[in-house]
């Protein structure tokens, strides 16, 4: 579905991708591992139009998307869940989940129910500023947002970075979800045992190369990874 | 009595005026983080705008046709000399900002050959009426209820429509807001827009007033609004609106202490006192966000 070709980002002057190719297959949950600075953020930013590659193609279903503008790639169905969540405080919940929709215009009602059925709790909080909610509250509405764009890839930069173990395990869970629900999805993680356990495949990322490929549970057993990202 | 009903009169009016040009500094620097220095010689162009229109059209055109071209000023000006420098440093973008300020006063000194200009009357607004047995001019009342209507309307712009929910997401997170399929740079326009739109209407009320247009007039109302903007909490539009008010009336107030005290010539210094004053206790404002710089 998605398809990444060489691709190569310089970021802040240093070659930051050293010309990777990921393919991630419709309806998978496709991971990407590596420790701090091994450019899985970058990748993910190309992907979303924030960054311009320096070389390569980026494919969705077969369309040439390469160094498209954000909102052009949010429009061709492909979204990302930001690290740190970055959700906007000083708007509402609701503000907030018709804000991850916003170059549609058609009605939001499903979409709304759907975000709120799979999130009990933002609806019970829709009208309170999204700043005064939990660090997990905030992963919850971070991800309900960038589903309200309807995404055919959703794309999840550290969906568990400074949460607690149950929340994370919780997010997992919806990320699963999520993804039976029909949603492609693209996950960067360094909690590289939580991520490989619900990838279908996984690759893994080493200063700006790939160096492992293979199904979450060939890596999760692999004694490489073992010792370098399981600990 | 009635010099204590005429000053506060004044004092609003003048208020008013500050207030339209102060909403476009805040509003700008709620989304740039930039403290647009040619927003006061913007201001001065519609002035002469509203000189060179009227005299070759019927006002019922002329003043329409100073806002729209004051808006489209105000959007290629953001477009060439801001938005270029969107990654750059803010120091860069703020000096920008002082070049456009320079850029328009000497183009309006070579238009009208630095002679003062006289702004037309607009039947209606330089008419007199009797308030409480003081002659005042209908724009002195029709100030502040305009400026109420626009603020009450801006208002229900950003916090009920989709462009305002769109400011107020860009104004917090470039990035993220990006990421929603907002084009920025659209969002950036829009706020230029209605802050020229704003001075605009500032321009004619207060030239009805004062009358006399020169290169540089903008500059000191310029600054005035700017420091009600300060005052009000930079980045807030009611901080700036009741900051503007605060102003215009202790000015106003002090031009008309009993001329035996000889204190009218600090009513200017008087602004800038408070400025300072501000800056050093309340440095946020009266309503200004607590949170840090973004970074």
């Amino acid at each position: 579905m998605l398809k990444i070709d060489g691709l190569k980002v310089n970021y802040g002057g240093i070659e930051a991708v050293k010309g990777i190719s990921i393919d991630v297959p419709e309806r998978q949950i496709v991971t990407l591992i590596g420790a701090n600075g091994a450019g899985k953020s970058t990748t993910l930013r190309a992907i979303a139009g924030l960054v311009k590659p320096a070389a390569g193609r980026i494919h969705l279903q077969g369309e040439d998307i390469t160094g498209l503008s954000p909102d052009h790639i949010v429009s061709r169905g492909i979204t990302l869940v930001p690290e740190g969540r970055r959700v906007f405080p000083d708007l509402t919940v609701l503000e907030n989940l018709k804000i991850g929709a916003y170059l549609r215009n058609d009605s939001l009602e499903d979409d709304l129910k759907w975000v709120y059925d799979l999130f009990p709790r933002l609806k019970e909080r829709s009208w309170q500023a999204a700043g005064t909610l939990s660090g997990g509250e905030q992963q919850m509405l971070a991800v309900g947002r960038a589903l309200m764009s309807r995404p055919k890839i959703m794309m999840m930069d550290e969906p568990s970075l400074g949460l607690a173990p149950l929340v994370v395990k919780g997010i997992f869970d919806i990320i699963k979800e999520i993804n039976k629900q029909g949603v492609t999805i693209l996950l960067i993680e360094q909690n590289a045992n939580m991520a490989l356990r619900v990838a279908d495949t996984a690759y893994v990322l080493e200063t700006g190369r790939l160096t492992m490929t293979g199904t979450g549970d060939e890596l999760l057993h692999n004694e490489a990874v073992k010792k370098a990202y399981l600990g | 009595m009635e010099y204590i009903i005429s000053i506060l009169l004044s004092g609003i009016s003048v208020g008013g005026q500050y207030a339209l040009i102060a909403i476009g500094y805040t509003m700008v620097y709620g989304i740039l983080r930039l403290i647009n220095f040619a927003h006061g010689d913007v201001f001065m162009v519609a002035g002469l705008m509203g000189i060179y229109l009227s005299a070759s059209m019927p006002l019922y055109v002329a003043i329409p046709m100073v806002i729209v071209l004051t808006a489209i000023l105000a959007f290629f000006i953001e477009r060439a000399a801001y938005k270029p420098l969107r990654s750059a440093p803010r120091m860069s973008v703020m000096i920008s900002a002082i070049g456009v300020s320079y850029l328009l006063q000497n183009m309006a000194t070579y238009i009208t050959g630095a002679q003062p200009m006289t702004y037309p009357t607009i039947p209606g607004l330089s008419d007199t009426v009797q308030i409480a047995g003081t002659p005042t001019k209908w724009a002195v009342l029709l100030t502040p209820v305009l400026v109420a209507v626009l603020v009450v309307a801006l208002t229900v712009l950003i916090n009920k429509t989709k462009v305002g929910m769109a400011m107020r997401a860009v104004s917090k997170d470039f990035e993220t807001a990006q990421l929603m399929g907002i084009k920025i740079n659209t969002v950036i326009s829009v706020t230029f827009v209605i802050g020229s739109v704003l001075a605009a209407v500032g321009s004619i009320l207060y030239f009805t007033n004062y009358s006399a247009v020169t290169p540089t007039i903008g500059a000191l109302p310029g600054l005035k609004a700017f420091v009600a903007a300060v005052f009000g909490g930079i980045g807030s539009i009611p901080g700036a609106v009741i900051g503007a008010f605060i102003i215009g009336i202790c000015e106003t107030v002090i031009k008309g202490l009993p001329s035996a005290w000889d204190v009218s010539v600090f009513s200017d210094a008087f602004t800038f006192a408070l400025l300072v004053i501000v800056l050093v206790f309340k440095p946020t404002g009266l309503f200004g966000e607590k949170a840090t710089d973004k970074v």
